[in-house]
């Protein structure tokens, strides 16, 4: 048999190109491969993700967590609703104004499974294993971990602004795609507070081993927030730098999923 | 103005024109979103019928979007032809769908009526008509384009090859380019979305098309779809742009948000005009669009999404495309929630565009947290077909690697050229069957007799990998 002339096309793109064809239709092996993939995706989306049994598994990072919740009561009207997912409910607001120390904190963190719980609890420990100690270690003032179930990025805009934390960052599961149903995102924004916009804040996205590692995520992040504090800016100023940007990151020219 | 309906039992009344379109809408998430849509499925009906009686220079009396704060408004009023105008000017919108339908109305006369329609009449009538009303009509007119190739004849169905690739990595991207080819497809236009939209890194993308084009003698155009400011860039500095990319919306507060006005595409598209790079013509403009662009940069007015969307349409009138492609499933379910939203979405989207006289494509997609799946983008593949629409995307088996969503493949097109006997544009399908990448049935041969030739001067084009 010859070889494939097409084959070593393949190595430079995980795009589904060079597939058989029955007639010119998918052959049965591409088309149920596909199938697989979207299955794995749509599970993603839909996977129980529950925020006090997550931050238990979080024990043994250096800080305590604490799970509060959106105004977006399930899945279904998550999806329908940002709005809903941008805010907290009244139980947490209360929840946070009870916190003690509020008003010194340097950075908040928020988790939320966003729209993928796999990418959350594949990646935010290995990434915050590594980022926490490094910030404490450089005399970051901390809040506790916030969990949320069914966030948007910009409920960290609320979070931020009662806590009056200078910077704040959301580690939330992306849009599954199909080759990669466990993308994490990483959205932080300089003095958040409610009517903060895309443009204020600076993004990590694709965080996943095959695509932008856990580890240096942590990394990246470390050097745009210190960047952020320094400036004391974030948003497409921040983006600009080129000694600030991991290449492949500039500007989304879409919305960002969560959005 | 206040529109109140009476009849058949009913008592709604509706305090403007924007309130009663959106109350009128076919149910879809993104005007439930901005309040904009019916509380119920019989106040919808009512709406419907009441809109059916409004005059269509009503539209012309009371705009969607104040004339003073919006430029949009005021590029569809002052730009709107009353003699073209005249043959519907005494209709209501529900006497205008039924002259819409009328054997009488055939493309040539709806193609001298399009320049008096405005996207509000255009909007309005759609939420009175049904798929095949949406289909019928659309199929009766035919927008021909030109630049290197014909787009938009009877009988032909194009495509854009979208090879994106999550790191704008040079050989990933001339791999799906060159997968594209052999499967028929590009016709439309090889055209990337960038990872990065800066200036260098765009420029690299339209070298590395501009070689495969020139070297394989390929009668068609690319394009890097980065913002309109980086692509005036890379003509000032003498990059090889064949078309001009731009998402537009439907109102300047929402086209504010993009970056972008009238004036910026009027610079825009003067500037690669000037460049005279189209052989047969010089539309040099592609555009896209989608429902729910507006509420999502928080600039709708209280208008329903439709009526926004087709608003754009009169943005992208202006500058003559080659091109204009509703995403419809791309921007997530709180816009479109399911299949049978972004289905209908699909078509109105299609229906008026074409009404309005543009060369619309559709980029048949959804995404994976979308109520949807392949057969649903099957069916609306199916219809857009029927309908006539004058493009598609072909995208490596579908999977969108860079964007995360899935729209149509390479093979999708074929299917629907088998089943609707639909050709390439002409001087494309003179080109594959020249290259022997199509016979003389318009089917792909089992194998191209010089594929070995073929991608070694393919490979021969491209700045190696990194190891």
């Amino acid at each position: 048999m010859t070889p494939d002339p097409l084959s070593p096309w393949r190595a430079f793109t995980t795009a589904r190109i060079a597939l058989g064809r029955a007639g010119a239709s998918l052959t049965t092996r591409d088309r149920l491969a596909f199938q697989l993939d979207l299955a794995r995706a749509r599970d993603a989306v839909y996977a129980p993700f529950d925020p006090a049994g997550f931050a238990t598994e979080l024990s043994s990072l250096p800080l305590p967590a604490l799970v509060l919740s959106t105004n977006a009561p399930d899945r279904r009207t998550y999806l329908q609703r940002p709005d809903l997912g941008r805010s907290l409910s009244a139980a947490s607001r209360l929840k946070l104004a009870g916190l003690p120390g509020q008003g010194a904190c340097d950075l908040v963190i928020l988790l939320s499974d966003g729209l993928s719980p796999l990418a959350l609890q594949r990646h935010a420990e290995p990434l915050l294993s590594d980022l926490l100690p490094k910030l404490l270690l450089a005399g970051w003032r901390m809040a506790p971990l916030l969990m949320l179930a069914n966030a948007r990025v910009a409920v960290q805009d609320e979070v931020g602004g009662l806590l009056n934390a200078t910077l704040s960052l959301i580690l939330l599961g992306e849009r599954p795609g199909l080759g990669s149903p466990d993308s994490l995102g990483a959205y932080f924004t300089y003095q958040p507070k409610p009517g903060r916009t895309d443009a204020d804040r600076n993004c990590l996205s694709n965080i996943r081993p095959a695509g932008l590692a856990p580890t240096l995520a942590a990394a990246k992040l470390l050097q745009l927030l210190t960047a952020a504090r320094q400036r004391q800016f974030s948003g497409v100023q921040l983006k600009d730098e080129p000694a600030a940007l991991p290449s492949g990151f500039g500007t989304p020219l879409l919305p960002p999923p969560h959005e | 103005m206040k529109y109140r309906i009476k009849s058949s039992g009913l008592h709604y009344s509706f305090p403007s024109l924007r309130v009663l379109l959106g109350r009128a809408s076919p149910l879809r998430s993104g005007d439930q979103l901005a309040g904009t849509a019916a509380s119920s499925a019989e106040e919808r009906v009512a709406a419907q019928m009441c809109l059916a009686e409004v005059p269509l220079t009503d539209f012309l009396a009371e705009p969607a979007v104040p004339y003073e704060e919006d430029e949009v408004t005021r590029l569809i009023l002052d730009t709107h032809d009353r003699t073209a105008f005249a043959p519907v000017a005494g209709l209501t919108v529900g006497e205008f769908r039924d002259w819409l339908l009328d054997y009488a109305t055939d493309g040539a006369v709806l193609t001298r009526v399009a320049r008096g329609l405005t996207p509000e009449m255009v909007s309005a009538v759609s939420k009175l008509m049904s798929h095949q009303d949406l289909i019928l009509v659309a199929a009766k007119i035919r927008v021909v384009t030109r630049f290197r190739n014909t787009l938009g004849l009877p009988g032909r169905l194009s495509v854009r090859l979208q090879p994106n690739h999550p790191t704008d990595d040079p050989p990933g991207i001339a791999a799906a380019i060159l997968d594209g080819l052999l499967h028929g497809c590009g016709d439309a236009v090889i055209g990337i979305n960038p990872a990065s939209d800066n200036p260098a890194s765009c420029a690299q993308l339209l070298r590395l098309m501009d070689r495969l084009r020139t070297e394989f003698a390929i009668p068609t155009q690319s394009c890097v779809l980065a913002h309109v400011t980086t692509t005036m860039q890379c003509m000032a500095r003498g990059e090889p742009v064949d078309l001009v990319f731009q998402s537009i919306a439907g109102t300047e507060a929402a086209n504010q948000s993009f970056g972008i006005n009238l004036a910026l595409l009027r610079e825009a598209r003067s500037m690669a005009l000037a460049l005279r790079r189209g052989t047969v013509g010089d539309n040099v403009m592609y555009f896209e669009t989608g429902q729910g662009s507006c509420l999502s940069a928080a600039a709708h007015h209280g208008c329903d999404q439709q009526t926004l969307e087709a608003r754009a349409y009169a943005v992208a009138r202006e500058f003559s495309p080659l091109l204009v492609n509703t995403v419809v499933g791309f921007i997530g379910p709180e816009y479109l929630y399911d299949g049978k939203q972004i289905t209908r979405a699909g078509l109105e989207d299609h229906f008026c565009g074409k009404l309005l006289g543009l060369p619309m494509g559709c980029d048949v997609c959804y995404t994976s947290h979308a109520e949807a799946d392949q057969d649903d983008l099957d069916n609306l593949l199916t219809l857009l077909g029927v309908a006539g629409c004058n493009f598609i995307m072909g995208v490596p088996g579908g999977d969108d690697i860079m964007l995360n969503y899935q729209s149509t493949s390479f093979h999708d097109s074929h299917y629907l050229r088998q089943v609707l006997g639909l050709q390439p544009a002409p001087e494309f399908a003179q080109w594959l069957a020249s290259m022997g990448l199509l016979d003389s049935q318009n089917r792909l041969p089992p194998r191209p007799a010089r594929l070995e030739q073929l991608t070694q001067r393919f490979l021969k084009q491209l700045p190696l990998p990194a190891s």
